[in-house]
């Protein structure tokens, strides 16, 4: 007689009882065999989670009203995630060169759009969700303010929060100058402008940001190690003190 | 306890008499029966028994206890004649190695030998721990919050997919430092600021309102002392708040759409659009 070909349940219980798929996902995981839907392995689930550096065992019922929160912050760190992960696709095809016979910038946007696969998708994707993401940001900072937690124990956090908006805000207007087409340049060159009028330092402020007195190839260098590095890593920090200390300060606000 | 307890019936037939429920008159013959039975074999209880402690704990603690410690533990022991301790020495020995006083709770109890408990601290009837979260209406994160974030997730990325699908972002002819495009307009977060600029000196618009805006929108949790989230009892911050934002949106609008060629006003249905994003 013929061996039985093994059925579903079999096919599942050798994938999940053996050391590997047990050293990967730790007890109480929904992955895990012998999951049940109780108390103990929700708590575990939560606990034996990465996702445990954001979200406690419990939150207060309320929170999960979508009209409270409008998951306007978490979605501005999911859209910060996605403009990571497209991010990190431009830059394989993206050199920050400009300059007279060397424009390197505007060929390698056109041909990001033109040649690459996913290319055009991607970049309408990461410039999209720029723009979404100052939005959401915007509409978290009004959100949370409605809803008076900007209040002791939250003052800091709120502090941490209006650094992180204006974070965003230069994020979005670093990555504006990098396809060099006169759109960026012209819009960098209006902002710009304005800090020059700071008082006492501007000019030095401006030469610094710009890498010279005009808009040139060193301001596209130096914006773009600003975007894709230096402004991240800072934003990263300030994200996860944010994070940390909603739960430190009691979860998320309310009820009202 | 598989074993039925009989009932006492004698007991029973006068509580029903007493006019006592039924389930109370049973509870009572069965203890009544529990209660022979013991004193049948030997046990001390009741109140009688309890007395009997007392009374057996007071003599102790004049004989033994009263002079404090360790001097009466030395007699009791050397005085002990088999070389094995009495549990009143015994206990009066624990009593001197713990360095306890006289008013002390366990001191000078007679060591009975089915009481083996002693009393290490004392802990407040609050606990030793304050607990000061209030019991809150909570519910597990798995699944429910993250079924929720996974949702918001999955709509905001499908959202962000087709519209990229549809619709190009924007992309102009090659930088021209000699060529200023007309209107040059800062990207539309800043547009409200360049509207600004229409009124004020540069040093005002770019850089002292952004600055005192933030500013202030940093220290409003240390500004503001009303304590309570309430929107009925905030009236004054929501309104102030509210101007902002609408004051902000309507500069932002005007700078976006009602702004042409040099930054003069325009009708956007008469002059058409000049706005990039």
């Amino acid at each position: 007689m013929a061996k039985k070909p093994p059925t579903w349940t079999d096919i599942k219980t050798s994938t999940q009882d053996n050391v590997i798929w047990k050293s990967i996902f730790r007890p109480g995981s929904i992955y895990r065999k012998g999951y049940r839907d109780t108390s103990r392995d929700r708590a575990l689930a939560a606990m034996n989670n990465v996702l445990y550096h954001l979200h406690p065992v419990k939150v207060k019922r309320h929170g999960l009203k979508l009209t409270y929160t409008y998951c306007l912050g978490g979605l501005s760190f999911f859209l910060f995630v996605l403009l990571t992960i497209t991010g990190i696709f431009l830059m394989f095809f993206y050199r920050p060169t400009a300059g007279a016979g060397a424009e390197l910038a505007y060929l390698d946007m056109q041909n990001l759009q033109a040649a690459v696969t996913f290319g055009n998708l991607v970049r309408n994707m990461h410039r999209w969700g720029a723009h979404l993401m100052v939005f959401t940001v915007f509409l978290h900072m009004a959100r949370v303010f409605y809803h008076g937690a900007y209040k002791p124990p939250r003052e800091f956090n709120w502090v941490v929060g209006v650094l992180l908006l204006l974070l965003t805000l230069l994020l979005s207007f670093t990555g504006y100058l990098l396809p060099w087409d006169q759109l960026a340049v012209w819009a960098v060159t209006v902002g710009t402008e304005m800090g020059g009028f700071t008082p006492v330092f501007g000019k030095q402020v401006q030469f610094v940001l710009l890498g010279g007195v005009v808009i040139g190839p060193n301001t596209l260098l130096r914006w773009y190690v600003l975007h894709v590095l230096f402004l991240p890593f800072v934003t990263v920090i300030f994200m996860a003190v944010h994070f940390w200390r909603i739960r430190k300060d009691g979860g998320i606000s309310g009820p009202l | 306890m598989s074993d039925e307890v009989a009932i006492d019936q004698a007991v029973y037939d006068r509580l029903i008499s007493e006019g006592k429920s039924e389930r109370v008159a049973r509870a009572k013959a069965k203890a009544a029966t529990v209660r022979v039975k013991r004193a049948g074999e030997g046990w001390d209880i009741g109140p009688r028994a309890a007395d009997a402690n007392a009374a057996k704990l007071s003599e102790f603690k004049a004989n033994v206890g009263g002079s404090g410690g360790g001097t009466a533990t030395a007699t009791a022991v050397a005085d002990a004649p088999t070389g094995r301790l009495t549990p009143e020495e015994r206990a009066a020995r624990v009593a001197a190695s713990l360095g306890q006083g006289n008013d002390s709770p366990s001191m000078g109890v007679p060591a009975d030998p089915k009481h083996t408990h002693r009393m290490l601290a004392l802990i407040p009837p609050s606990g030793i721990q304050q607990v000061t979260d209030k019991q809150q209406d909570k519910v597990y994160t798995w699944p429910h919050l993250l079924i929720v974030e996974f949702v918001a997730m999955l709509a905001v990325g499908a959202l962000l997919l087709i519209v990229s699908f549809f619709i190009d972002a924007t992309f102009r002819e090659l930088a021209n430092p000699n060529l200023t495009p007309n209107p040059s307009k800062a990207p539309w977060y800043f547009l409200g600021l360049q509207e600004l600029l229409r009124y004020f000196h540069p040093m005002v618009a770019g850089v002292t309102l952004p600055t005192v805006v933030l500013v202030i929108l940093m220290a409003m949790g240390y500004m503001d002392k009303n304590p309570s989230a309430k929107p009925e009892n905030r009236k004054f911050a929501t309104m102030a708040f509210t101007f902002f934002l609408i004051m902000w949106t309507i500069f932002t609008f005007a700078g976006s759409f009602f702004r042409g060629p040099g930054f003069n006003w325009v009708w956007p249905w008469v002059d058409g659009l000049f706005f990039e994003l």
